[in-house]
């Protein structure tokens, strides 16, 4: 356990190198507050990856409210990124994409109970390439062996929603692929090897005009949402806390609105 | 101290190891070797210790693991043969024959060797995909490879082909054109001095290089995921499945990751065995 704690923590300084993180703290240990009150110290959050350009922007903001303290981001699928932390990879404040994975946490005791914070939702919504080629109007047009839907896989967030929407609505999709990631499923759209693919509003959002959106009137019913919280035995609590609280403050709010995030 | 020339094989039959001379090896060789050898052990070590012995049988039975495991055979099977089929002239082309830009085209088939897995995917895809170079045309003719187990064993072939191209073309080279030329004096045409003598001479780095590409397409992954897509059954291999069961059920991807370092050492020992006799049967017959 030691060595393999070791050998986590000296990949994630590799990581941290890598990143660059430019603002300087003022010495002495990386986690705190000044005399007078200020944040320093360096804060690493561990975020899903949808929320990539969200907390980007929210990073930017937390460093220019709080110039003694530098963020360190890192972005991955929920799963891994809960792989990596129950591996002892350090870190202040994890954001999820769903409810399950963040369970895992709490259950291996690495957030403590109740400290979680529902932030964003997000919904599916059907993409087509711009020129659909499927001619597809509507989540029934998915059940058609004729257009070629692709989905998330059941094992992963977005297909578990992809799930419990079919249920929902009452539609059975037989999908040509059922992808790791719900970026796999937006590439295939895109590259226009699939008629249609089901993904979150906030990736069609994102593609622009890459893709045509249809929205799903029952995508209601599956609605992910998205929480987050500080880690129990984060290096930098005051910090973790202040990030935590601007992310489900006003600001975060429509930062992520933005971004195509629906409240939690 | 200098280094002897390295001639791992000698023109004509294959040297075994009864051959050898015993050499003395400095004592800091075998420290960075051993270094080596642990660095590659010490993680499959550490995959058998994470297996859930309990659960393992019930893991790596399940209905997707047997789907899984039966596709990534079939298809890194048919990549071979296909691998071997084109690969074995690619070679004799490259070793035997000279023209104008061959120097460029060896190290452009060699390629996918460094490519990365998901360009080599990407590529794939605008070459074989429905909006790709030829996927239009067989579009049209309403064959559509996208997301289909064709589409998994082109990129198996894409990706294990120059591991085949490489070592044969190695061993045809040393090998020499000796018998051949003489072969040749005899009155024998080029398609019988092939059959009848380099292929026979050459057949232990055939053996080893179709093995060497079973491998590496058994492993193949990031071109799939890119260009094939992964469904139970049709183009989810054992890697997909891997990587997939790893978001929900660590413990079975960790069984079936074991799963998948069994069958290639029993692809690698094979081959040795069959390398080894092979090699045997020509030195007991030949010269």
């Amino acid at each position: 356990m030691g060595i393999r704690r070791a050998a986590v923590a000296v990949l994630a300084l590799a990581s941290l190198a890598l990143a660059g993180c430019t603002a300087t703290d003022t010495g002495g240990d990386a986690a705190g507050t000044t005399e007078d009150g200020a944040l320093t110290g360096s804060v690493a959050v561990f975020a899903a990856a949808s929320l990539e350009d969200s907390f980007t922007e929210l990073a930017r903001r937390f460093e220019e409210e709080n110039p003694g303290v530098c963020v360190q981001l890192t972005f991955a699928g929920s799963s891994d990124l809960v792989t990596q932390l129950v591996e002892g990879a350090p870190a202040d404040v994890f954001a999820s994409a769903d409810e399950r994975t963040m369970a895992t946490l709490t259950d291996e005791g690495l957030i403590g109970a109740g400290a979680t914070l529902d932030f964003a939702s997000n919904t599916l919504v059907i993409v087509t390439p711009p020129d659909d080629p499927g001619g597809v109007g509507g989540l029934t047009d998915l059940a058609s062996d004729d257009v070629r839907t692709v989905v998330c896989a059941p094992q992963v967030p977005c297909g578990a929603a992809t799930t419990v929407l079919q249920s929902a609505a009452g539609v059975d999709i037989a999908p040509v692929s059922e992808e790791s990631s719900v970026t796999d499923v937006l590439g295939k759209v895109t590259s226009g090897e699939a008629d249609a693919g089901l993904v979150y509003a906030t990736d069609a959002l994102a593609a622009g005009d890459a893709v045509r959106t249809i929205e799903v009137p029952e995508a209601g019913e599956a609605v992910n949402v998205y929480p987050i919280a500080p880690l129990a035995d984060a290096a930098n609590p005051a910090a973790a806390r202040a990030f935590v609280d601007l992310v489900t403050g006003e600001y975060g709010r429509d930062v992520l609105a933005s971004a195509g995030f629906g409240s939690p | 101290m200098t280094a002897a020339p390295i001639r791992r094989r000698p023109p004509g039959p294959p040297r075994g190891r009864q051959g050898a001379a015993p050499l003395g090896v400095p004592g800091w060789v075998v420290a960075l070797g051993a270094v080596g050898a642990a660095f590659v052990l010490l993680p499959l070590l550490a995959v058998v210790l994470r297996v859930n012995w309990a659960e393992f049988v019930p893991l790596v039975t399940s209905r997707s693991s047997l789907d899984a495991l039966g596709l990534s055979l079939r298809t890194s099977l048919t990549a071979t043969v296909l691998c071997v089929i084109v690969g074995v002239p690619m070679a004799v082309m490259l070793a035997r024959t000279d023209f104008w830009g061959q120097r460029v085209l060896r190290s452009l088939v060699l390629l996918p060797l460094v490519l990365p897995p998901v360009v080599g995917g990407i590529a794939l895809l605008y070459t074989f995909g429905r909006r790709g170079l030829l996927g239009q045309s067989f579009e049209a003719l309403g064959v559509s490879i996208a997301f289909s187990t064709t589409a998994v064993v082109l990129a198996q072939t894409f990706v294990a082909l120059p591991f085949l191209v490489l070592s044969l073309e190695g061993a045809l080279r040393s090998v020499g054109t000796r018998f051949e030329a003489v072969g040749a004096t005899l009155g024998a045409r080029p398609t019988t001095v092939l059959r009848r003598i380099t292929l026979p001479l050459v057949l232990p780095a055939v053996l080893s290089g179709a093995v060497l590409s079973f491998a590496r397409a058994l492993g193949e992954f990031g071109a799939t995921l890119t260009f094939a897509g992964s469904l139970q059954g049709v183009t989810r291999t054992l890697p997909l499945e891997i990587y997939l069961q790893r978001e929900s059920d660590p413990d079975a991807a960790v069984a079936l990751s074991l799963v998948l370092v069994v069958v290639a050492v029993i692809v690698v020992a094979v081959a040795h065995r069959v390398g080894e006799s092979s090699g045997r049967r020509l030195r007991g017959s030949g010269s």
